[in-house]
C-alpha cells in the first residue's frame, strides 16, 4: 500500500477532501481514477458532455437531471473536489461517527441527501417544486405508461398532499416533512467500492 | 365496564360450547371403539352376532350383514362418517380455542396466542387422556407435513415482501445455510461430548445419532417465527432476515436429516470421503432443485392466469392447487418442498395478482389467510395435545437441560459471528440490539417435532427421549421466548414497523431514488446492487412480463399509478360514505360529471384506472351525465338537499344558496353553468375532493 500514499499526492488537497467528505484514501483514489477516465480530453475538469458519453446515464429517465444536479447553476465545468463532494452525498451514513468532532454538517447527512433529491426536482433552483416541475419529473419517469391527464392528476394530488402552506408548490421544508418517515439513509446510499 | 362484562359472558358461552363438544368427541369415540370390537367379532365369526341392538345397527351399516328385524327409520351410521367427522370436529375445536383466546385482549397482549393455544392443547389432551387412558389423537407427521404445513408456506411465499427479501437475500442465505449447519454440528458434538463426560447418566447414543438429533433441532421454524413475530412488529429488515432464514433453512435441514439418517443406517465404518462428498452435492441439488421446481410451477400458474378470465369463478382455486402440487412434487423428488413452495409464491405473486380480476385477487388473499391461520391454530393445539402421552416421555434431565442450554448459546454465538462478518459488506449494518433479537428469535417449532416423530425407532433406540426433548424445546421457545419477546423488543428499543399509508410524493420520490442510485453508480463507475436490480427490472419488462402477463395489464405496471388509483378509490368510497351520512346521495346526481365510480374507461384505450371527467377535454355533453345506477330509481326532481361539505369544497353551503346550487353542473366547460354569480363558481375542481385533514 505504499504506492497509494504517493498516488494520493496527485490529488490536490487530498487530506482536506477526506476530512470534509469522509471518504477513505482508497475511495478517493478510485474516484480520482474514475474522474480521469471520464475526463476525455484531459482538461482537468468535467463538462456535461463527458457525462453524456456514459451510455447507461443516457438511458436513465432522469439522467439529464442528475447531470444538472452535479453542476452548480451557471457553471458548466466541474473539478475533482466538486465531483467528490457531490458523490459524498451518497455515502452510507456512519452510525458510529463521533458527533462532537465535526463542526459542519457532513455531506452524507440526511438533510444533505434530501437537499440533493430536492434539487433533482427543482431544476430552476428557486427553492420550490412547482407543479410544472413535478409534472416534468413524472413525465420522464412514467410518460410511456400513463396519459397526460392522469399525470396531471397525480401531480396535482401529490402537491395537495404535501403542500402545507397552500402556495401550490412544495418547499424544501414541506418536502422534508412529507418524507420524514422514509429511511433516506438506506434509499440514498450506495456502497462505494474500494 | 360494560364491554368487559359482555366479553366475559361470551367467554362463558364459548366455554360451555367447548365442553359440550369435548363431551361429544368422547361420546363419538365410545361407539367407535365399541363398534370396532363388534366388527372384529363379526369378521371372526361366520354368523354375524348382534351383541346389542346398538352395535347391531352400527355393524349393519358397515357390512350389510347382520339380522334386520324391521325397517329402521333412522340408523346410527357412525362408521361411515367417522374419519371426516373427527377431522372436521377437531378443526372446529381448535378454532373455537382460538376464538376463546382472542376474546380477551389483556391476556393476548402479554402471552402470545400460540402459547395459549399450546396450553389449550394441554387441557384438551388431558381430557382425552382422562377418558381414554391412551392418547388417541396426536400430531402425526403425515398430517403435519402434507396437510397442515403446505397452506402456511403457500401463504408465506405468496405474501412475501419481495423487495426486502431479495435485498437481504445474502444475509438470509448466510444465516440459513451456515447458521443451520453450525447449529446442527455444534449441538450434536457438544451433546456427544457431554455424554462421554458422563453428564447424562448411563445414556449411550452414538455420535451419528447425536448429529441426526442436532440436525433436526437446528432449524428455525417458520410457523413459530410467524406466530411470535406477528404480534411484535419489529422492523422489516429484521423480520425478513429471521423469517427468510426460517424458510430457506429447510433446504439444509432436509439434506442434513436425510444424510445423517442414511449415515446412521449405513453405520459408522462405511462412511468415507465419497459419501461425504455426495452429502455436500446433495445439498446443492436439493436446494436448487427445490427452488427450480417452485419457479417452474410459478411459471405455469402465471401462464394459466393469462387465460382464466373466462373461469373467474374458480380462478383463485388454481393458485392453491398448483401451490400444493409444487409442494408435493418437490417432496416426491426428495427435494426441499418448503423451498419449492416458497419460491412458487415469491415468483408468481406479481403476475398472478396483475392477471387476475380484482375480486379473484382478493379471494386468493383472504382464502390463503384463512387456510394458513387455521392450519397454524390446529398445529399449535395438537402440539399441546401430543405432549399428554405417557408413552413418549423418557426423562433424562441432563440431556434435556443441556439441549436447551446449547441451543440458546450456540444460536447467539452463530448469529453474532455471522453478522459481524456480514456487517462488513452490508450497506446498513445490523445493530447490536437487532442481533440480540435475531438470536433470541431462533424459535423451534412443529417442523422439528415432525422430524423427530419420523425417526426410525429400530435404528434409533432413544427415539422417545428425542421426541420428549424436542417437545420441551418447542414449548420453551414458543411459550417462554414468545412471552418475553415483546418486552425484550420494547426494552431494547428495537426499531419497529410503523404501519402507515404512503403518500403519493413518497412513492414518486422512491422511484426517483431508484433511478438516481442507478445513475450515480453509473457515474462512479461501479457495478453494485442497483445495477443488478436495474438489469433484472429490464429483463423482467422485456421478457417475463411479455410472456406471463396479459397484454392489457402490462401497460399499467407502475407502482406510482397503482398508489394513485388506490388513493382515488379510497377517496371515492369516503366521498360516498359521507354523502350517505348526510342523508341521501342525490347531490351526486347534480354533480354527476364529477365522479364516475365505474372502473372502466371508454376514453383511454386501455383499462386505466378511475377516469376523472374533469380532465376529459373532449367528452360530448351527454357523457358528462353519468348517473350512478343506484340513483336511477329515485326521483329526478331537484329537491333541496344539502350537499356534502367536502363535495362543495369552495362553494357556499348556506341554505339560502341551495336553490342556486342544485341546477349546477360541474363540467369543465364553465359556460354550461346557469350560475348567475359565476364568480362563485371556482375553476373546475381538478381532482376528487382530497381527504380532509380532519377526516382521516
Amino acid at each position: 500500500m505504499g504506492s497509494s500514499s504517493s498516488s494520493l499526492n496527485k490529488i490536490p488537497n487530498a487530506q482536506e477532501l477526506m476530512q470534509e467528505t469522509g471518504f477513505s484514501a482508497a475511495h478517493l483514489l478510485r474516484l480520482y481514477e474514475r474522474f480521469e477516465w471520464l475526463d476525455r480530453d484531459n482538461r482537468g475538469n468535467l463538462s456535461p458532455e463527458d457525462f453524456e458519453a456514459l451510455g447507461g446515464l443516457a438511458m436513465n429517465p432522469i439522467g439529464g437531471r442528475i447531470i444538472c444536479a452535479f453542476f452548480s447553476p451557471g457553471q458548466d465545468t466541474m473539478d475533482f473536489p466538486s465531483f467528490v463532494r457531490i458523490l459524498a452525498h451518497f455515502r452510507p451514513t456512519d452510525r458510529h461517527r463521533n458527533k462532537g468532532g465535526t463542526q459542519q454538517e457532513l455531506p452524507n447527512s440526511r438533510n444533505r441527501k434530501l437537499k440533493f433529491a430536492f434539487q433533482l426536482y427543482d431544476m430552476d433552483r428557486d427553492g420550490k417544486i412547482s407543479r410544472e416541475e413535478l409534472l416534468q419529473v413524472l413525465r420522464a419517469m412514467l410518460g410511456l405508461q400513463v396519459t397526460e391527464e392522469q399525470l396531471q392528476s397525480i401531480a396535482e394530488r401529490a402537491i395537495k398532499e404535501a403542500d402545507l402552506d397552500k402556495d401550490d408548490a412544495i418547499s424544501f421544508e414541506e418536502f422534508k416533512k412529507s418524507l420524514e418517515k422514509v429511511n433516506i439513509e438506506e434509499k440514498m446510499s450506495i456502497g462505494f467500492l474500494q | 365496564m360494560r364491554p368487559f362484562a359482555s366479553t366475559s359472558t361470551r367467554m362463558a358461552t364459548s366455554w360451555r360450547v367447548t365442553l359440550f363438544l369435548c363431551a361429544l368427541l368422547m361420546a363419538c369415540r365410545g361407539p367407535s371403539l365399541a363398534s370396532g370390537e363388534s366388527e372384529c367379532r363379526m369378521a371372526r365369526n361366520s354368523q354375524p352376532q348382534t351383541p346389542s341392538s346398538d352395535n347391531g345397527t352400527a355393524g349393519e351399516g358397515g357390512h350389510g350383514g347382520g339380522t334386520v328385524t324391521t325397517l329402521p327409520i333412522v340408523t346410527w351410521r357412525w362408521e361411515h362418517v367417522k374419519d371426516p367427522y373427527l377431522v372436521a370436529l377437531w378443526v372446529l375445536v381448535c378454532w373455537l380455542c382460538k376464538m376463546i383466546i382472542e376474546a380477551n385482549h389483556h391476556v393476548t397482549n402479554i402471552i402470545p396466542e400460540s402459547a395459549l393455544l399450546i396450553c389449550s392443547g394441554f387441557i384438551l389432551g388431558g381430557i382425552i387422556w382422562g377418558a381414554d387412558k391412551v392418547q388417541t389423537f396426536s400430531l402425526t407427521p403425515t398430517t403435519f407435513f402434507y396437510y397442515l404445513l403446505p397452506p402456511i408456506i403457500i401463504d408465506s411465499g405468496y405474501h412475501m415482501p419481495n423487495k426486502p427479501f431479495f435485498t437481504n437475500l445474502g444475509a438470509i442465505l448466510v444465516h440459513a445455510v451456515i447458521g443451520t449447519c453450525w447449529n446442527a454440528a455444534s449441538l450434536g458434538l457438544s451433546l456427544w461430548g457431554c455424554q462421554i463426560g458422563g453428564a447424562m447418566g448411563d445414556l449411550n447414543i452414538g455420535l451419528l445419532q447425536y448429529l441426526l438429533f442436532g440436525s433436526l433441532m437446528a432449524a428455525v421454524d417458520p410457523v413459530a417465527v410467524l406466530a411470535v413475530f406477528d404480534q411484535v412488529h419489529v422492523n422489516d429488515v429484521l423480520f425478513i432476515i429471521v423469517f427468510g432464514e426460517s424458510l430457506l433453512n429447510d433446504g439444509v435441514t432436509v439434506v442434513l436429516f436425510n444424510v445423517f439418517d442414511a449415515f446412521v443406517s449405513l453405520g459408522g465404518p462405511r462412511i468415507n470421503a465419497a459419501e461425504i462428498i455426495k452429502g455436500i452435492v446433495s445439498f446443492f441439488v436439493v436446494a436448487f432443485g427445490g427452488s427450480l421446481v417452485g419457479v417452474a410451477f410459478g411459471i405455469i400458474i402465471s401462464l394459466l392466469t393469462r387465460c382464466t378470465y373466462k373461469v373467474q369463478i374458480i380462478e383463485p382455486g388454481f393458485v392453491f392447487i398448483l401451490g400444493y402440487l409444487s409442494y408435493l412434487t418437490a417432496d416426491m423428488l426428495s427435494l426441499s418442498a418448503i423451498l419449492s413452495t416458497t419460491f412458487y409464491g415469491v415468483f408468481c405473486q406479481k403476475y398472478v395478482y396483475a392477471n387476475m380480476d380484482e375480486n379473484s385477487a382478493h379471494t386468493v388473499k383472504y382464502a390463503m389467510k384463512v387456510f394458513a391461520n387455521g392450519a397454524e391454530t390446529v398445529i399449535f393445539v395438537f402440539l399441546g395435545i401430543s405432549a399428554i402421552d405417557k408413552l413418549i416421555w423418557v426423562w433424562n434431565t441432563g440431556f434435556i437441560l443441556l439441549t436447551l442450554l446449547f441451543i440458546l448459546v450456540y444460536r447467539f454465538m452463530g448469529v453474532f459471528f455471522l453478522n459481524w462478518f456480514l456487517n462488513r459488506y452490508r450497506l446498513i449494518p445490523l445493530e447490536f440490539v437487532e442481533q440480540v433479537i435475531m438470536s433470541y428469535g431462533g424459535l423451534r417449532g412443529a417442523v422439528a417435532y415432525g422430524l423427530a416423530v419420523m425417526l426410525d425407532e429400530n435404528r434409533i433406540k432413544e427415539k422417545n427421549l428425542m421426541i420428549g426433548t424436542t417437545l420441551i424445546v418447542v414449548y420453551f421457545t414458543v411459550i417462554l421466548q414468545g412471552i418475553t419477546m415483546k418486552p425484550l423488543v420494547l426494552w431494547l428499543k428495537v426499531k419497529r414497523n410503523e404501519v402507515r399509508d404512503k403518500s403519493l410524493l413518497e412513492r414518486v420520490t422512491n422511484t426517483l431514488f431508484n433511478h438516481t442510485l442507478v445513475g450515480i453508480e453509473d457515474i462512479s463507475g461501479q457495478i453494485g446492487d442497483n445495477y443488478f436490480r436495474n438489469k433484472w427490472r429490464e429483463f423482467e419488462k422485456k421478457w417475463l412480463m411479455w410472456a406471463l402477463m396479459k397484454p392489457s395489464v402490462r401497460k399499467k405496471q407502475d407502482q406510482i399509478f397503482d398508489v394513485f388509483h388506490q388513493l382515488n378509490l379510497k377517496d371515492a368510497v369516503e366521498y360516498v360514505a359521507e354523502g350517505e351520512q348526510g342523508g341521501s346521495l342525490e347531490f351526486i346526481r347534480n354533480e354527476s360529471a364529477f365522479l364516475d365510480f365505474k372502473k372502466k374507461s371508454s376514453y383511454s384505450g386501455d383499462e386505466a384506472g378511475i377516469d376523472n371527467p374533469a380532465f376529459m377535454l373532449d367528452l360530448d355533453p351527454t357523457d358528462s351525465l353519468q348517473i350512478p345506477p343506484w340513483l336511477l330509481e329515485s326521483e329526478l326532481n331537484s329537491s333541496m338537499v344539502a350537499p356534502s361539505q367536502r363535495a362543495q369544497e369552495r362553494l357556499p353551503r348556506t341554505p339560502s344558496n341551495l336553490n342556486r346550487l342544485t341546477p349546477l353542473r360541474f363540467s369543465i366547460r364553465s359556460s354550461d353553468t346557469q350560475q348567475t354569480d359565476s364568480d362563485l363558481l371556482p375553476p373546475p375542481p381538478p381532482s376528487p375532493p382530497p381527504t380532509d385533514n380532519t377526516q382521516k
